[in-house]
Parts: C-alpha cells; sequence; structure tokens
C-alpha cells in the first residue's frame, strides 16, 4: 500500500494546481455531458409525449408533439416544430409553425396516436373499428377506443398463433417433404396446416380501423398494420411510466423496422455481444501463447526485442487497415477457397467467400492481439522470479512451472487484456463493414437449425446500427432519437461486457487473496 | 564430536576438510562467472553429511552464487558459467546422467522472501509431491501432515489446510515453504538468509527448525547474522570477493579466526 503524502502546494504553484485540477473538471464535464445527452434524449423517445391540437389564425388545425422551438431569421418571435406524422396523407412528418400564427392549443384527450408498420405514426381521431363496412355507424370516442384495444388484442392472439403454427407445424413439415417428396401423408398434412394459416391470415387481413386527422380527412387503415395505440393526453403518470418500460422492452427485444429508422434492435445487440464473445475466444489463446512464447521460451535476443517493438507498433495501425486485410485474406482468399473446396454446391451465391460472423471476430481478433499480447506479458514478467525459482527448487520442469505457477499467477493480467481488447472492439465499426456486418440481418446467426451457430452469416451490430440509421434512413430527423437510444445502449453493452470481465479478474485475484499483496 | 584440526585457507585445488565427518557434498576448484565477470573464483570445500554448514561474508561476495550453484539454478541464466566440479554423494551434479529435476528434488532450496504458491497450504506443501506423481490421497495427507508437523506449523494451521497460504503471517509461510521443501524428502537443504525477512520470534522458531532437522539432513545456511551462524551452525565458511577465505568448525572460526580478514569482518559484524 501506497501512502499519499499530501502537503500544502507552495503559493506559486497556485497556477499550476487550478490548471491541472481544471482540466480534470473540464474532461470530467464534458464526458458527463456526453452520457446526459445520450441518455436524456436516448430515453426519452420511450416516452409518450402529450399531443397537442393548434389551431392557426388561418383556420388550419394540426396536431402534433412539439420538438423543439427556434427563433425566427430576421424578425422577432419564433417558430416550433411539430411532429405532427401522418406521412400516407401529407407527405410529411414535420411541420413549422411560426408562434406568432397560433390562435388557441389545447390537449384532447380524445387524440390517438397509432403505430403503423408503414407510414409511421398516425395521430388523429379513432372514426370506427371493424370489418369495412361503407356505413359504419358513429360511436362515442370511449367506446371506439376500448374497441380498439380489444381488436387489436385479438390481431396480437392470431398474430402469435399465425408465428407459432409456422414454426412448430409448418416448418418441419416442409423439411418432411423436402427430405421425402413422395411422402403423401406430409404433403397432405401440410396442404391442411396452408388452408389454416390462410385462413387466420384472412382473419386479420379483414380488419380496418377507420381514422380522421384532426383536420377531417379520413383513412382507412388495415388493423394488422397497426403496432400500438395510445392516447398520450388521456394517459396517467403510471401508465405513461408503464408505456415507457414496454417501450424500452420493445426496442431491446424487437427487430428493426422502417429502413432501420424504427422498432427494436435486438438482433444488433446479439450481433455485436456474439461477435465480442468469439474475438474473445478466438484472440486470448492466441496472445497468450504468444506471450508466453516472447516472454518465457524465446531467447531475449535482438531479434525478440524487435519483434516485441512490432508488436507494440501493431496496436497502432488504422483498424480499418485490418477491415482491409481481413477483406482480402479471410473474405476473398481463406473463404474462396472454403467455398470452392466444401461448398461446391451452393456456387455461385458465397456462403463463406462473403462477409460474415467468423471473418469479422477473426479481423477484430486480429486488431486486439497486440493488446493482450502486451498486457499478458506485463503480467508474466511481474511475477516474482522466487516464484519460478521456487516450482524449480522443487523439481518442477520449466512446463510444470508455467503451467502450474506461472499462469495461474498471470491469470488477471491476462484478463485485463481481454478487457481492453473488449473495450477496443465492441466500439470498432470500421472494419466490420468491410468483412461482415449487414444493415439488415432480421436472422440472427444462433437458431435451432443445425450447426445452431451460423458463422457464415451477416449480423447487424449497434455500431454500425448506429452510423446506418443516422444517415442512411428516409428522414433522418425522426431517426435521431433511435439514434441516441442506440447510442446509448452501445455504450451500456460495452459497459456490461467490460464489468463481466472485470469481476472475472477480481475473483480470481480474490480466490488467492492476490489483491492484498499485489499493487 | 571430536574437535576436527584446524585449517588453513583454501588454496587451488586443495579441498578443505574435515576427516572425522563424512561428506555429503563436495565443491572442487568452483569458478563462476556471471557474463565474463566472476562472482565465485576456485572454490574447493566439503560439506558434511547431517551437519548444519553456514555461508557468511559481506554482501556481494557470491554467497548466494555459491548456493544457488548447488541445484544448478544457475542453468537458467544464459549469463552464467562455470568450472570445477560439485559432487553429491560422489556423482557430479553437471553430469548427463543427472536428470536436473530429480537433483532439485535431492536437494532442496528455501529463499529469503517466502513465496508460497497461490495455491492453498495443502497444495503447497503437496506440490512436489503432485509433480512426482503415483501417490494415493491417504499417503499424500500422511507426507504433508509430516512436513508440517518436521515444520513446526501443523499446530497452527491444522484446521485451515484448504485456506491461501498467502494468508499465513511472513514466518508461517517461511516455515510453509520449508515443509514444502521437505515433503519431497531432499538428501541437502538450501537456506538463503531464511529469517532475514521475519520478526525475533519467528526468526528463533526457524533455528529451532534448522537444529532438529540436521539429524535427517544436511543444511547449508547463508546467514548475515553472526550469532545466527554461531548458535545454528556446526562448520562456517567465509567468503569474500568471490573467494573462500576461511572454513572452519563454527566454535573456532568465531573465537579464534586463523586469518585477519575474517577476524575484521566477524569483529565487524558482531559489534
Ligand atoms: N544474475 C546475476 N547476473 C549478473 N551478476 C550477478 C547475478 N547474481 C549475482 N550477481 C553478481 O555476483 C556477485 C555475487 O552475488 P551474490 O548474490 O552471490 O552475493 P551474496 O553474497 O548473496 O550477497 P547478499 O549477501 O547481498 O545476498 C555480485 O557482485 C552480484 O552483483
Ligand atoms: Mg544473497
Amino acid at each position: 500500500m501506497k501512502r499519499r503524502i499530501r502537503r500544502p502546494l507552495p503559493r506559486s504553484e497556485g497556477p499550476w494546481a487550478w490548471l491541472t485540477a481544471g482540466s480534470v473538471a473540464v474532461s470530467l464535464l464534458m464526458l458527463g455531458g456526453l452520457l446526459l445527452l445520450i441518455s436524456v434524449r436516448g430515453l426519452g423517445h420511450f416516452w409518450p409525449a402529450p399531443v397537442t391540437l393548434v389551431e392557426l389564425e388561418d383556420g388550419r388545425a394540426i396536431a402534433g408533439r412539439a420538438v423543439r422551438e427556434l427563433p425566427l431569421v430576421g424578425q422577432a418571435g419564433s417558430e416550433r416544430l411539430y411532429f405532427t406524422g401522418n406521412r400516407d396523407l401529407d407527405g410529411r412528418v414535420w411541420e413549422w409553425v411560426p408562434v406568432s400564427t397560433i390562435a388557441s392549443q389545447e390537449r384532447p384527450v380524445d387524440l390517438v396516436v397509432l403505430e403503423r408498420r408503414r407510414y409511421g405514426d398516425f395521430i388523429g381521431r379513432l372514426v370506427s373499428v371493424g370489418p369495412i363496412e361503407p356505413t359504419a355507424h358513429p360511436l362515442d370516442q370511449k367506446a371506439v377506443w376500448s374497441r380498439l384495444q380489444a381488436r387489436l388484442q385479438a390481431q396480437m392472439t392470431l398474430r402469435d398463433e399465425r408465428d407459432r403454427i409456422e414454426r412448430d407445424t409448418l416448418r418441419p413439415l416442409v423439411q418432411r417433404v423436402e427430405a421425402n417428396p413422395s411422402d403423401r401423408e406430409a404433403r397432405e398434412a401440410l396442404a391442411d396446416v396452408n388452408e389454416t394459416l390462410r385462413a387466420l391470415q384472412a382473419a386479420m387481413h379483414g380488419e380496418v380501423v377507420i381514422i380522421e386527422s384532426v383536420d377531417g380527412r379520413r383513412l382507412e387503415q388495415p388493423l394488422d398494420e397497426v403496432l400500438h395505440a395510445w392516447r398520450p393526453n388521456a394517459m396517467s403518470t403510471v401508465e405513461k411510466m408503464m408505456a415507457w418500460g414496454q417501450g424500452v422492452w420493445r426496442f431491446l427485444s424487437e427487430g428493426p423496422r422502417d429502413v432501420n429508422a424504427s422498432g427494436g434492435v435486438w438482433p444488433a445487440i446479439f450481433g455485436t455481444v456474439l461477435m465480442v464473445v468469439l474475438m474473445s475466444l478466438l484472440v486470448t489463446p492466441f496472445g497468450v501463447l504468444a506471450a508466453i512464447y516472447l516472454n518465457e521460451v524465446a531467447h531475449q535476443g535482438r531479434m525478440i526485442h524487435l519483434v516485441r517493438i512490432a508488436v507494440r507498433n501493431l496496436a497502432g495501425v488504422p483498424s480499418i487497415v485490418y477491415g482491409v486485410f481481413g477483406l482480402g485474406v479471410f473474405v476473398y482468399g481463406i473463404g474462396s477457397s472454403l467455398d470452392e473446396w466444401f461448398f461446391n454446391d451452393a456456387l455461385p451465391s458465397p456462403t463463406f467467400g462473403t462477409g460474415g460472423l467468423l471473418w469479422a471476430s477473426l479481423t477484430l481478433a486480429l486488431l486486439t492481439l497486440p493488446v493482450v499480447i502486451v498486457a499478458t506479458e506485463e503480467g508474466l514478467a511481474r511475477i516474482p522470479a522466487e516464484q519460478r525459482e521456487g516450482a524449480l527448487a522443487l523439481g518442477a520442469t520449466r512446463l510444470e512451472t508455467l503451467t502450474r505457477v506461472v499462469l495461474p499467477m498471470a491469470l488477471p493480467a491476462m484478463l485485463t487484456g481481454v478487457i481492453l481488447a473488449i473495450a477496443r472492439a465492441a466500439g470498432e465499426v470500421a472494419p466490420l463493414m468491410l468483412v461482415g456486418v449487414a444493415k439488415l440481418a432480421p436472422q440472427v446467426p444462433v437458431d435451432g437449425e443445425f450447426p445452431f451457430l451460423h458463422l457464415e452469416r451477416k449480423f447487424m451490430h449497434l455500431g454500425y446500427h448506429i452510423y446506418d440509421t443516422a444517415f442512411h434512413g428516409n428522414d433522418v430527423q425522426a431517426a435521431l432519437p433511435v439514434v441516441y437510444a442506440t447510442a446509448l445502449l452501445l455504450v451500456l453493452v460495452i459497459l456490461l461486457l467490460n464489468l463481466t470481465a472485470i469481476l472475472l479478474r477480481h475473483y480470481f485475484r480474490a480466490r488467492h487473496g492476490v489483491l492484498a499483496r499485489q499493487p | 564430536m571430536s574437535r576436527p584440526p584446524r585449517l588453513q585457507p583454501a588454496t587451488s585445488g586443495s579441498i578443505i576438510d574435515f576427516p572425522s565427518e563424512a561428506s555429503c557434498l563436495a565443491i572442487e576448484g568452483l569458478s563462476l562467472a556471471y557474463g565474463g565477470k566472476p562472482a565465485l573464483r576456485d572454490i574447493s570445500l566439503r560439506v558434511p553429511r547431517h551437519r548444519v554448514t553456514a555461508f557468511i561474508g559481506p554482501s556481494g561476495c557470491g554467497k548466494s552464487t555459491l548456493l544457488r550453484a548447488l541445484n544448478r539454478l544457475h542453468d537458467l541464466n544464459e549469463e552464467a558459467s562455470h568450472e570445477g566440479r560439485i559432487l553429491l554423494e560422489g556423482q557430479d551434479i553437471h553430469s548427463p546422467e543427472v536428470a536436473v529435476d530429480e537433483l532439485r528434488r535431492r536437494v532442496g532450496m528455501v529463499f529469503q522472501v517466502p513465496n508460497p504458491f497461490p495455491m492453498s497450504i495443502y497444495e503447497n506443501v503437496a506440490f512436489g509431491l503432485r509433480l512426482q506423481g503415483g501417490l494415493t490421497r491417504r499417503r499424500m495427507d500422511d507426507i504433508v501432515e509430516w512436513a508440517l508437523e518436521a515444520a513446526a506449523l501443523w499446530g497452527e494451521v491444522k484446521d485451515r489446510l484448504r485456506a491461501s497460504a498467502w494468508s499465513l503471517s511472513g514466518g508461517q509461510q517461511q516455515r510453509l515453504v520449508i515443509a514444502r521443501a521437505l515433503a519431497v524428502r531432499p538428501e541437502v537443504l538450501l537456506l538463503d538468509e531464511p529469517a532475514s525477512a521475519l520478526d525475533p520470534i519467528s526468526t528463533l522458531k526457524i533455528e529451532e527448525l534448522i537444529r532438529g532437522l540436521k539429524s535427517q539432513l544436511t543444511l547449508i545456511l547463508v546467514t548475515h547474522n553472526m550469532q545466527q551462524a554461531a548458535r545454528v551452525s556446526d562448520y562456517t565458511a567465509f567468503l569474500q570477493d568471490g573467494e573462500l577465505v576461511e572454513y572452519a568448525p563454527t566454535d573456532n572460526l568465531f573465537t579464534n579466526p586463523s586469518l585477519r580478514r575474517t577476524e575484521n569482518y566477524i569483529t565487524g559484524r558482531m559489534a
């Protein structure tokens, strides 16, 4: 244990103390600000914000969420941006309104927001719900609202039923028929199942909800495209909190929709974590063995010295260069050869000859190899000579000394290397774009089909998802909250991965009281 | 014990010997250099069996180097080169028939800083036994108990054999390390300043232990503490600048050194 000696700074050193402490404060503030920004923006996205009905002086009415307000250029006053939804009616979802032109504004409780599979959100009023009927008898808002909820619930049940049948009945039958086309029994069963599915599909398609924008334009909205409905102005705080929780959960557990601009990020979370875990599994043995060679086996001559310098410098090579290497060597080199040897049937469509999970993990493993080697080497070098000599003096060979005494003691250092590797790899996007990340890969690379882990598949990644959502969507403004939420998630996922490794290291250290003895 | 004759300092090639004692280790004309820089010069002496022999001398005179030569720990050091012979029970330890791990099992070593492995107390003592293998669980338990008993540690640790060895005090750790060395039944035990990092009470315990152990094996002790050498050793060798200056029964060396250099060193250290 080192003891700090506190002494007051001489007067002349005062400015230095201020300068250094000040830069620490500024750094901390900036980091804190960054986390605060992505937390607030990202988490706020799921809050059911109130919807305002705005009457303009010219008699027009719009309904929407106020997003922000800016002063007018060259004039007094300001204008306000509303998110009004209804892309199918208006062709746009944003509206700038000069504040001075607003005649009145209120928050009627009967305004509904519908989250839809296509065209994004709808904001307006309900007219009626039910099977397509030209003469929809008018109901009061409350009755329509509860009817809508009941029908949405029913839709969900139907959807679950359909998914269940497809998964449990349809898919095995299709496999049976594919394996043995003359299996009459299976063919008949398949026809039956298809019939059931068609009926379900028809039941889902039949229903519509008739909705009306606040300026009176009507729309028949097929109910099976409505994912969710809520009345933000009628919700209590508790209800809003529950809706927020559900929103967060759907974000975490569902796949993306609408060109990644909405929906969830589950495949990207899964892809990121899986890729990092595979990368760790690949890099650790290589890095540790290399460090053992450099530190324990090799003759410590000029050559090893040079190798060591080279390894250290490799850590500074820009990551995109590793991406290029991965593309050239893994994908086009090894991957194409693998395809020729083992997947000839599938050619010309590539199996391993294109970017995929395996090549991405390998590329990142290569990228983080120097980090693991350096950390492990430092750990090995720190082990006191008495420990090794103690084992040797008992008649242990060098190999026995290494495996029974040195490596267990160096384990925390190796884990430090892995932690650093994870920290570097989990946030890396550039090389992935060359070797396997996909804009949209709704099928995660692990499923119930043999061999369960599909190393050749492309995968989604949170970092790339951020890039894609922010720059390649139809409406960047609308996708921005998703970008913030995904960024927050990426930070949390990396934090969690690191925490796991740190706890592991803590466990190994504490096991023999290393914590108490080594700084 | 009849008093052995007083001997003159070693000259090249002549071996200091005590005829009344059976010798266990013989060092013949040993010179050792680190990267060309000599650390030991032409040392010849015989270490009597089942006695405690102390190596004393100023810091940097080569005591540790000499000790480590006896179980070939220098093999790892590419810098170190030696000349001369070391005979263990008449056999040259550098001859090709001698396996180095077997030699090190026969010549155990305890270091200045206690160096228990990051394992349980039990596993530390069993470490050497596991390397040899082929022991039943019961036999292993017995040997571990015997070794801890021999190192005067059994009573203190018998209820916590599964605890980490690093949870012991410094003195206990040093006795654990001695137990670990004893468990493989060495013929010679080398101790390099085994008590220098310990408090007076622990030091006394280690000294008692050393005196008690000599009925079973040959001990060589390096120490800076003249009182300690006088208390526990039967013979003492005084080294200076890599040379063996004087080697005699401990009583003689301390009360009546034959050389001025020895006398100066001893009186200087004793004061
Ligand atoms: N590994 C090594 N490489 C190079 N020189 C060494 C090495 N070990 C020891 N020496 C040198 O050999 C000489 C003898 O060292 P040694 O450690 O044997 O002394 P010592 O008598 O044990 O000293 P101390 O009482 O301080 O432990 C010293 O000059 C030392 O600097
Ligand atoms: Mg020494």
